[in-house]
């Protein structure tokens, strides 16, 4: 029997994470058209629709915002569409790898390790992440929202904060018997996440409770960061720290995710 | 550096192969030696599906373990293929330890899971280079060999189709094709031909049979007794988290069974026990639902003899001994409910 030939890595690429992150490629390259419209086209046409229509109203009244309506919602936007990518990527992706074409399983039957197809999925969500707020930042271009030299940071802060969001989702999937956990998740976490994390309006606006639930929201610091990226305006905690907080939870996801997932593989 | 790290893993991996190889060797030729397990358990909580095993599998023989569902044969599979760590007992495959060495030992096994993982969206062409890629196997390398092992198993006309319109055995085949992409030394098999109708198993087997002559190894799970016949050199008989019997399939029936079987067919409405009773003296008897099984050296002299005795089956079938009858002297069970 001939040995293995299986040519030892020379690059980076050649890293088992590189093999787990191309299986998700090669399954992108047959659905990328039906997302583009989802990830791209709708958020566009809430950008239309809220910051043109609604803010046509706004921007009639007191200026309190120190911007034109639209220019103080996309950044808000932008970090907002890229979460709920995040979340749309880790539940039923992660969870079909598991239960229903067992692609997961499939790897694990190969050198690659838990840990391996954990960052190779979250690497393909990240990717996506980055091309989905591109795509956003060059809508907010071509509707002259952006105020700042330091705007082209709001595409790193926005995937980060889908990152935070993303790997406790990972690990929510992983844990769920049921994929109509999903729905509940979205209905409970992501909705009430989006409605109150400043996205359409500052939290001051809130009373106390709902201030503090904002403050806990990691989509709040990464509205923050992106608004004081696009808009030059002053976040209201450092920087560092609104970043370090998303940093937290993307973190405390990733561990709780590897260990779920090695307890539902490794059996 | 990454590099370097990497060779002296590999170079310890191999050391450790041989100390392993060397100290299960127990008088069995060392080298040739590929999976040893000692006295191998695997609960879930307090379910035990391996009670304590002992296995030894050599390099180039097909290696069966036969048992009904629920006999331990999967969670065995799965602890070889280093996805499931033992619960106790020792086990080592290609001389290393499935715990610690986990992907180095799966660089170098080809695995056929019960449940196909293909991605049936991909096409059939993608299946494999996708799969290759997990065993870093570059795209130069891994198309000819993804195009010889789909001539392989008869799939070269459907390279470009997706997989999800595929018959059944297709899929397996394919499978099978997958399994072979990193030149495996050892191939697991678990139920490979399970769900399957009668003419796609045989492609299977035909396939299965060619790597044999080959002098691939390989291992695996079935509860088919004409399979484990057909193809394995030598097999254990599972049930309950044990093996109750090992050997080839010939020294089995030969050990446990007679030479021929007397099978008594007779009307729902009769009472077997009765007419066993008849039978006395004439061989071993097994009652099941529908039928008596006489187990004899000569089954048309002791027909007679059951004639004689007033005895009338509705209809009589005289054959050599299977498997099945092993399992079912062993057991007292069927090995398919």
């Amino acid at each position: 029997m001939a040995v293995t030939d299986t040519s030892p890595g020379v690059g980076l690429t050649d890293h088992p994470v590189f093999a787990a992150l191309s299986y998700w490629f090669s399954q992108y390259r047959r659905t990328w058209r039906s997302g583009v419209f989802s990830s791209f086209v709708i958020p566009l046409m809430w950008l239309a629709a809220i910051g043109l229509g609604v803010g046509g109203y706004i921007d009639r009244g007191p200026d309190r915002l120190g911007v034109d309506y639209l220019s103080y919602l996309a950044p808000g936007l932008l970090a907002s569409v890229i979460l709920n990518a995040a979340g749309g990527e880790c539940t039923w992706p992660v969870y079909g790898a598991i239960k229903w074409n067992r692609q997961y399983l499939a790897m694990l039957a190969t050198p690659l390790r838990v840990v391996d197809i954990l960052l190779g999925h979250l690497g393909f969500v990240v990717a996506r992440m980055f091309m989905n707020a591109v795509a956003f930042f060059v809508a907010m271009t071509l509707f002259g929202t952006l105020h700042s030299a330091w705007a082209p940071l709001a595409v790193p802060a926005a995937v980060l904060t889908g990152l935070a969001a993303a790997t406790p989702t990972y690990a929510f999937a992983v844990l769920v018997k049921s994929e109509s956990r999903f729905p509940v998740l979205y209905r409970f976490g992501v909705v009430p996440i989006t409605l109150f994390s400043g996205v359409f309006f500052p939290i001051d606006q809130l009373p106390g409770l709902l201030r503090i639930l904002a403050w806990l929201s990691p989509l709040w610091h990464g509205v923050e960061l992106c608004r004081a990226a696009v808009l030059a305006a002053t976040p209201a905690l450092p920087a560092a720290l609104h970043a370090g907080y998303l940093a937290l939870w993307a973190g405390a996801g990733f561990v709780l995710a590897r260990r779920l997932l090695t307890r539902r593989l490794v059996v | 550096m990454r590099r370097v790290v990497m060779t002296i893993v590999d170079m310890a991996g191999k050391f450790e192969g041989l100390v392993g190889a060397y100290k299960y060797s127990h008088g069995v030729s060392s080298a040739t030696t590929l999976i040893t397990a000692r006295g191998l358990v695997k609960r879930f909580g307090d379910r035990v599906a391996v009670a304590g095993i002992d296995v030894e599998v050599r390099r180039g023989e097909a290696f069966g373990f036969l048992g009904p569902n629920g006999a331990g044969k999967s969670s065995t599979m799965r602890m070889i293929g280093c996805v499931s760590p033992p619960s106790d007992g020792e086990l080592r495959v290609l001389g290393l330890d499935p715990v610690r060495h986990g992907p180095q030992i799966r660089a170098r096994l080809g695995v056929v899971p019960q449940e196909d993982t293909l991605d049936v969206e991909l096409t059939v062409r993608e299946n494999l280079l996708v799969y290759a890629r997990y065993f870093g196997i570059r795209r130069r390398v891994a198309e000819p060999r993804a195009a010889e092992l789909l001539e392989f198993v008869q799939l070269g006309d459907r390279a470009d189709d997706r997989v999800e319109p595929l018959s059944g055995g297709m899929k397996r085949r394919l499978t099978i094709a997958r399994s072979l992409l990193n030149q495996p030394e050892i191939i697991l098999l678990d139920e490979p031909t399970t769900g399957l109708d009668p003419q796609a198993r045989h492609l299977v087997w035909d396939r299965l049979f060619r790597l044999k002559q080959r002098g691939t190894t390989l291992v695996l799970t079935t509860h088919y007794m004409d399979e484990a016949e057909q193809l394995c050199d030598r097999l254990v008989v599972m049930d309950g988290g044990r093996i109750v019997a090992e050997g080839s399939p010939r020294e089995l029936i030969e050990r446990h069974s007679t030479r021929e079987v007397v099978e008594l067919r007779f009307p729902p409405d009769k009472e077997l026990g009765d007419i066993a009773g008849k039978l006395n003296g004439l061989g071993r008897v097994e009652t099941l639902p529908d039928r008596l099984l006489l187990y004899v050296d000569d089954g048309d002299a002791v027909l007679a003899t059951v004639h004689q005795r007033q005895v009338m089956p509705a209809s009589v079938l005289v054959r050599r001994s299977t498997l099945e009858d092993v399992f079912l002297h062993l057991t007292g069970r069927t090995l398919v409910d």
